[in-house]
């Protein structure tokens, strides 16, 4: 089994977001970055794939600060392949950078690939998703928020499993090969020590391919500004020692008839 | 814009879910604003009926097939690439839930359309669309403005009251034909979730723990404070996907949507697709370290600090009261 397993950092939203100048993106020195998480587990969930049934898995990461890290991390975890996509222009819309990684999976070797996994989302798609875009570029079925993948015997088609609301899962055929946007592994991501790291980053390449032009294409979507929400209601915020605060819970608790 | 508005009911096993009516709430009023007319797009086999639940808009176009009796991605995504090609629409809402996430952004990738992802609002500004969507996590709100038609928003639950949706009236319904490939992803079955050890739907105190309790074994300090408050422990997203709850105690959009009398929310950020679950709780404590978590957004009381110094105390002032009220 094939699979291609594709990564983007993500700002980091533990950190205070500041939004830049312009008002219309954040601000860009002010960030820091993190594997989406989603995109955590499609790794994973390769991994997973990888160590039942053999087969290979490529890492595919689209340039962006801590991006090697996380290649050669993906390398200390086992997969057997890293590659990062080098020069693509800032500032792209999903649907834009989508078709450049799309052009860069056809161009370097990477398809057809049985399976295409990535995070269902990650927090900054704004005007589109990338596993659906990808899906339509390379002319292959998707699924997602899907969280077990069994491909069959022959490598024809996969049963996934997607999950619907109220703990309600689906289980689908689909026909190989196939994007899917993936919503958890079936266990959580691997932990993997520093020391293996440094050990990939000593022995092992990250390839480097660089992206191509951008297609032009009218504005879709415009951002006018970007803003801190302005809640129309926020907490009453109750300050003190954890003893006073436990003190005035209670109170709360006490005057709903629930202590 | 000039082409009609749209939304897709979003019918799922049978039935039309409850955001379908916030949708024609919202669809209704920006179709007003643009002057044009509304119409509800249902897809199902043997349906048709349920249009009468879509009153709020001028029509319904009715798509019946086989292939469409439930939500698949590829199939839906087809079904509506066709309609739209056929009666180019402005603008279609979709609902953006775990039944169609998948088609909100399918059908546009097919259609080369506009997208706009994680809509909490929309308005109509100088005859053009324009969208509010929730970005990084909940912590950053973008305004968009649609630049071209047609264009497919995928709205979060909650826009409108449902109520205001929500009309029964024989309304005009089209049939509209589509012609289907053969689907590359099939329904094989649904699998009802396995029974919990405790139904938290069911449960009056919440003690939900999120990203922030940071161990499995942190988990027993709010096991201990819920059993204090006659409460159950549920959980947000990242505690589900470590394995230290059950999927059983998943609250949010792919888990429980609960509404107990006091929902303690221990660690949680407050992501969208949380506070869909929980956000009609009739009491919400939140405690975060990060006193500009958007849990406070929702919340009634909130306490910037580390739940660790908290809990202990907490549990013991609980227990001390208890024991002085019985004595």
């Amino acid at each position: 089994m094939n699979i291609l397993v594709v990564l983007k950092m993500v700002p980091d939203v533990v950190e205070e977001l500041e939004i830049a100048a312009d008002g219309k993106a954040l601000d860009a020195a002010l960030l820091r970055m993190i594997l989406n998480e989603r995109d955590n587990h499609a790794l994973e969930a390769a991994l997973l794939l990888k160590e039942k049934h053999g087969g290979k898995v490529t890492v595919l990461g689209l340039e962006a600060p801590e991006m090697d890290d996380m290649l050669f991390t993906a390398l200390a975890k086992g997969v057997d392949r890293a590659v990062k996509v080098t020069g693509m222009e800032p500032g792209l819309s999903t649907r834009a950078a989508a078709a450049c990684l799309a052009a860069v999976i056809q161009q370097a070797g990477m398809w057809p690939a049985d399976l295409v996994l990535t995070g269902v989302q990650a927090i900054d798609d704004l005007d589109g998703l990338a596993a659906p875009l990808l899906a339509q570029r390379l002319g292959a079925p998707y699924a997602g928020i899907v969280t077990r993948i069994e491909p069959n015997s022959t490598g024809t088609a996969a049963t996934v499993v997607k999950e619907y609301p109220s703990g309600v899962h689906g289980e689908f055929e689909i026909t190989l090969p196939a994007v899917l946007g993936i919503q958890a592994a079936e266990k959580p991501p691997r932990y993997v020590p520093v020391a293996k790291v440094r050990a990939a980053m000593k022995s092992q390449k990250i390839e480097n391919v660089a992206a191509p032009a951008a297609e032009a294409g009218p504005v879709l979507v415009e951002v006018l500004r970007l803003e801190k929400p302005q809640p129309t209601t926020h907490a009453e915020m109750l300050e003190g020692s954890p003893e006073d605060l436990a003190g005035k819970l209670c109170e709360i608790l006490a005057g709903r008839g629930l202590l | 814009m000039k082409g009609n508005l749209w939304v897709l009911a979003e019918q799922w096993r049978g039935q039309l879910s409850e955001i379908t009516f916030e949708l024609m709430a919202l669809g209704r009023e920006l179709a007003e604003q643009l002057g044009v007319p509304f119409e509800a797009v249902l897809f199902g086999h043997n349906a048709k009926e349920l249009a009468g639940q879509l009153g709020v808009a001028d029509k319904v176009l009715y798509v019946d097939h086989a292939l469409l009796k439930e939500p698949s991605p590829e199939t839906y995504a087809q079904a509506l690439e066709q309609l739209v090609k056929a009666k180019q629409p402005g603008a279609v809402l979709v609902p953006l839930t775990n039944v169609m996430m998948d088609v909100a952004a399918l059908a546009p990738a097919r259609l080369g359309a506009a997208f706009v992802n994680w809509c909490k609002g929309a308005l109509v500004s100088e005859g053009k669309l324009q969208a509010s969507a929730v970005l990084y996590g909940g912590k950053i709100e973008a305004l968009v403005r649609v630049e071209a038609e047609p264009a497919v928003l995928g709205i979060l639950p909650g826009v409108r009251p449902a109520e205001k949706g929500r009309k029964e009236k024989a309304v005009p319904v089209e049939e509209a034909g589509v012609t289907l490939e053969t689907p590359r992803v099939r329904l094989n079955k649904y699998v009802e979730p396995e029974a919990g050890d405790v139904d938290i739907t069911q449960q009056e105190v919440l003690v939900s723990v999120g990203r922030g309790i940071q161990t499995q074994n942190n988990i027993e300090l709010a096991q201990e404070l819920a059993e204090a408050l006659g409460g159950a422990v549920s959980g947000s997203r990242p505690v589900i996907d470590q394995g230290w709850l059950p999927q059983s105690r998943q609250v949010g959009k792919s888990g429980a949507s609960v509404k107990p009398k006091l929902y303690l929310a221990l660690g949680i950020s407050g992501a969208p697709e949380h506070v869909e679950g929980m956000k009609n709780a009739a009491l919400i404590v939140a405690i975060n370290t990060d006193p500009h978590a958007p849990i406070f957004n929702v919340a009634h009381y909130g306490a910037a600090m580390d739940m660790f110094d908290l809990l202990p105390r907490l549990t013991e002032e609980i227990k001390k009261r208890q024991v002085s009220r019985v004595t």
